[in-house]
């Protein structure tokens, strides 16, 4: 045999994934015959086999894939026996589901999304079986529950489907979630995420404060996945799912997830009281609950999951036993239970496709019809019921006889181990023989498509498979479960595996747990009373109190959200005033910063009666009763600013403000129409006893922050540099112009966009609400008439001037800008028929020419490889009126600017005019009046 | 004089916040108007007040004589005005829009409006 290169099972992990996104691409072209996709998992089976020689002889190929080098974190790939095992289980058993699948779901149009599914699963169980590394075992194990998911829900139209998938997704990928930190817990223990390091380092970590916690999160993490009780009842919801899932994932693979989980972290975690005590209480537990609640079920495939949840439960304790004998058992009925119950819930999905129900008292006589069928249900029955010379037997006598070789436990184990057993047999009775024997009842088959083969070739296989490896146990299995022992157990193992013990106690037990099942199997009608009984006890079980559990947690969620969320504008805006003081004030108590008040200096009367004119506009403003008046008032306080402006150095700035209040005015004045006047609104905000107290403490964070900012210099001001740079390398005079289109163009472009994003923002709300015959508005004056026509292009030409002087003396794009479109509001002020433009350019049309100017005028240093936005300079013209004007990249930005701000300023006042005019189509009175 | 400057802006930006926090509709657009004017005198006053001189390099001069005032807050806060403009005219046009919606009911039907 060949030896597996050991970056081969990434390979066919891969090959899985590349099918999921084929297959549903590929099924609906093509006439590609669905059932087709059986080679992908059956070649893997084929690989995997035939290189599986020497891993059952003890040698694990390693390898490792980088993924995230810097964090440390790569695809660590590993085959071990129990890996293999799973492998090979996944694949073969996948092989007979994609077959039984294309013939399940023949016709629908869903089938290539099924298959694609499918195979993401099949995939994340393969990266699980092949990853050494537990963070990317972690990827995988998630990903199993995301498909499950999927495919539980695959009937979506269904509400119970639905929430069972939710169910089922909820439970084991939050396993999951604490699983991760099981892992991240050890990680931190041993420093590696490699389950060989962790093995390595099995003492320090069982001896470690820590082991519990990570015990039990691992415990948690397999329980829910494993279907323990009281994590059990996603599983049975999940039949909602086809059968081909409820066959391949909840019975055969997924929930073993758990068991192979613990199974591969025996020699890390296991040899503990705590690990004993917890696999086995839980295991037990879920062995019996799940036998008795299975024998009562009538649906055939409910029956099947709570006896699935019953396996589950004997893994799981068979592994808490450590006893080398019971680690033999655990393997080897991983295998056998995969066999039976497979073939089972195939026979069940058949049926029902057959005949339209689940429901056992109706199904009766069918072997008639469904030999084939029948044949495989029998034998995987007799498997389960543990008859020879079924390889089931040999599993249960070994059961028995390892609670033999426990006595401290064993005997009550061994009781419930029968008692478990009779419940087994009495469900294999009821879906392996019973729906097969007698005359058929009612109509009988609605449909005989499961005589077809592909329903009939995998329960067939598996059945006889039972049977095979029942006969030929040792030369089969006997390898691979010495070598999968020998890992788990983490000792040497030899293992002997025949079908005939002899005669001992051994086989007696055996005879009274088959003959217990037959008696109850009779018994079954009288039982059904008390069976009754405990179905109504476990329809409270799990999933009531868990569905109610979450409506609870969405309640109390929905119930913060609308305390903290509560949509009061006035309240959100005192938490974010009190947030922003508070966290002023902790920081100034942090810091210990005891305030220096700024030399006084000398105190100019200019600046004094500017602020005082500021001061008393402010609180005129907030005692203003009337609309208009609070709107004008508000434009005086903004010139005063514009004043203080001037005073102290800044006239760009403070001919920018002059330019804005008027325009604010002309807004407002606009807007007023059909605002609230102020004494009708009715006062609703925070309480005037948290309200002034608030004020007066912004207020007071503004003023001391100021105080601050002015006395602490952290470092030399980066505008001496500009100051420094502006004449000699940017060829302009004018400091703050040459920081706006050159030191700082970037900030500049952004603000120019945002700017643009604000007007069209107003535009959106506002429509195109344009009446296509604006009426002519009354009392315009024709004094204006008159002057604008020859204002607005002097205006214009103005607005010209100042964009070119503005490297050098007060000006730029931005004033520029204002005055232009100002020129354009005055001609339309005067004229209400005349389009609002400049330069004959829409403002839509100004706005994009403009940003496309200031955008690409950073290319040009962006090729040369300065970097974007960098300044290149070219010659010198001169201009009348204007002076020298040096031509460069950031003359063509500073024009890009004057575009883009002169659009912004007519979208704005055309928008809200458009509205005002459609408002007002009828005369009525001037917004001024 | 920066004191005085530093409590005219405590001045107006505690209006503004009273506004807001008090106000109907109308008078939540004054207070944000306040809010801007005095954000904007936060940042020129913060660079420090000249003496008069302006950022302007005189003819005959390489760069600025040493107690010039701050360009760089001059052009932070040019920008600053007139984004502040925008911002204004948004909110003019959202509360005309609000009014239109929740009619007289004033700010308390905000809580009421998403759903």
């Amino acid at each position: 045999m060949m030896p597996v290169d050991p970056l081969a099972p990434a390979i066919l992990v891969l090959l899985f994934f590349l099918s999921a996104v084929l297959a549903p691409a590929l099924s609906k072209r093509f006439g590609f015959p669905p059932t087709l996709w059986c080679l992908v998992p059956g070649a893997t089976f084929v690989v995997l086999l035939s290189g599986s020689g020497p891993v059952w002889q003890g040698a694990i190929p390693r390898a490792s894939v980088p993924w995230a080098p810097e964090l440390g974190l790569a695809w660590d790939l590993w085959l071990s026996p129990a890996g293999l095992l799973l492998a090979l289980l996944v694949s073969g058993m996948g092989t007979l589901v994609v077959i039984y699948a294309a013939a399940y779901l023949q016709g629908s149009d869903r089938l290539g999304r099924f298959l694609g599914i499918l195979f993401l699963f099949s995939g994340s169980m393969m990266g699980i079986a092949v990853t050494e590394n537990a963070l990317v075992l972690f990827v995988f194990w998630e990903l199993t529950s995301i498909a499950s998911y999927l495919l539980i829900g695959h009937f979506h139209e269904k509400a119970e489907s639905r929430k069972s998938a939710l169910d089922a997704l909820l439970i084991t990928a939050g396993g999951g979630v604490v699983l991760l930190a099981g892992f991240i817990l050890l990680g931190e223990i041993t420093g590696t995420y490699r389950i060989g390091g962790w093995i390595e380092a099995a003492e320090t970590i069982r001896s470690h404060p820590l082991y519990a916690a990570a015990f039990l999160c691992i415990a948690f993490g397999a329980f829910t996945k494993s279907a323990q009780v009281p994590f059990h009842f996603w599983l049975p919801g999940a039949m909602a799912a086809p059968a081909p899932v409820s066959a391949y994932l909840h019975s055969a693979t997924m929930v073993k997830l758990g068991v192979f989980l613990l199974a591969i972290l025996h020699p890390v975690l296991g040899g503990t009281p705590l690990w004993h005590d917890t696999l086995v209480g839980f295991g037990a537990v879920t062995m019996v609950w799940g036998a008795l609640v299975a024998m009562v079920q009538t649906d055939l495939k409910h029956l099947l999951a709570f006896s699935t949840v019953s396996a589950l439960g004997t893994l799981t304790m068979l592994l808490g036993m450590e006893h080398v004998l019971s680690v033999k058992v655990a393997v080897l009925f991983f295998i056998v239970h995969a066999l039976y119950k497979g073939a089972l819930f195939m026979v069940a999905g058949a049926l029902e496709k057959g005949t339209g129900t689940r429901e056992i008292g109706q199904l009766r006589g069918l072997m008639r019809r469904f030999p084939a069928l029948g044949i495989a249900a029998v034998a995987a029955a007799f498997s389960m019921s543990g008859l020879p010379p079924f390889v089931g037997f040999i599993a249960k006598e070994l059961l028995y006889e390892v609670k033999l070789a426990t006595p401290a436990v064993g005997m009550a184990l061994l009781v419930a181990g029968i008692v478990a057993n009779a419940a087994n047999v009495v469900v294999a009775l009821k879906v392996g023989v019973l729906p097969f024997l007698g005359e058929p009842r009612g109509e009988g088959p609605q449909n005989l498509k499961p005589t077809k083969i592909g329903f009939w070739i995998g329960p067939v296989l598996l059945g006889s498979g039972s049977l095979v490896f029942g006969l030929f146990p040792h030369a089969i299995l006997g390898g691979p479960v010495e070598a999968v022992v020998t890992q788990i157990a983490a000792e040497d193992v030899a293992v002997q595996l025949k079908l005939w013990h002899g005669l001992n106690l051994v086989l007696l037990l055996s005879a009274i747990t088959v003959l217990g099942g037959v008696g109850l199997f009779a018994m079954r009608r009288r039982l059904s009373r008390y069976g009754n009984l405990l179905r109504d006890a476990t329809m409270w079980s799990g999933v009531t109190l868990f569905r109610s559990g979450l409506a609870g947690f969405l309640t109390g969620a929905g119930v913060i959200t609308r305390t903290i969320q509560s949509g009061r504008l006035h309240t959100y805006l005192a938490v974010i005033f009190s947030v922003a003081v508070a966290g002023l004030i902790a920081a100034w108590w942090r810091s210990g910063y005891v305030l220096t008040l700024p030399s006084r200096g000398e105190v100019r009367t200019d600046v004094l009666l500017t602020l005082l004119f500021v001061a008393v506009a402010a609180i005129a403003v907030l005692r203003c009763r009337r609309r208009m008046t609070a709107v004008l008032i508000l434009g005086c306080l903004g010139f005063g600013i514009a004043v203080f402006f001037a005073l102290h150095g800044a006239p760009d700035l403070a001919i920018t403000q002059i330019l804005v209040e008027t325009l604010t005015l002309l807004l407002f004045a606009l807007a007023l129409y059909g605002l609230p006047a102020m004494r009708e609104e009715r006062r609703a905000g925070v309480p005037r006893a948290i309200a002034v107290p608030l004020a007066i403490a912004v207020g007071l964070a503004f003023t001391f922050l100021t105080l601050k900012a002015f006395d602490v210099q952290l470092a030399e001001p980066v505008s001496i540099a500009h100051a420094a740079k502006s004449l000699t390398e940017a060829h302009g005079r004018n400091v703050v112009n040459v920081i706006l289109v050159d030191f700082r163009a970037l900030d500049t472009l952004g603000e120019i966009t945002v700017l643009m994003i604000a007007a069209l923002g107003v535009s959106a709300m506002l429509g195109h609400a344009r009446s296509p015959f604006p009426a002519e508005r009354l009392g315009t004056s024709p004094v204006l008439s008159a002057s604008a026509r020859y204002t607005a292009p002097a205006m214009l030409v103005f607005s010209i001037y100042l964009l070119l002087r503005g490297h050098n003396d007060p000006g730029g794009g931005f004033i520029g800008g204002l005055v232009a479109a100002m020129s354009a509001i005055l001609v339309h002020l005067a004229r209400p028929s005349a389009p609002l433009r400049v330069f004959a350019l829409s403002a839509p049309a100004l706005m994009v020419l403009g940003l496309a100017t200031a955008a690409l005028s950073g290319l040009p240093g962006l090729i040369s490889g300065d970097g974007y936005l960098a300044a290149l300079w070219g010659g010198e013209i001169a201009l009348p009126a204007v002076g020298k004007v040096k031509l460069g990249t950031p003359l063509l930005f500073d024009i890009g600017v004057y575009l883009v701000v002169a659009g912004v300023v007519l979208l704005l006042y055309g928008a809200m005019e458009g509205r005002r005019a459609a408002e007002n189509s009828e005369p009525s009175p001037s917004p001024l009046s | 004089m920066e004191t005085l400057a530093a409590i005219l802006i405590g001045l107006l930006a505690g209006s503004g916040a009273l506004l807001l926090l008090r106000g109907g509709l109308f008078r939540i657009l004054l207070g944000l108007a306040l809010l801007a004017q005095a954000a904007n005198l936060l940042v020129f006053t913060a660079a420090g007040l000249g003496r008069g001189d302006t950022a302007i390099i005189a003819e005959g001069s390489e760069t600025l004589p040493a107690d010039h005032p701050d360009p760089l807050a001059q052009a932070l806060v040019l920008t600053a005005i007139v984004i502040s403009f925008g911002s204004l005219a948004f909110c003019l046009v959202l509360l005309k829009k609000t009014r239109a919606r929740i009619g007289a009911a004033g700010v308390p039907a905000l809580a009421n409006t998403e759903s």
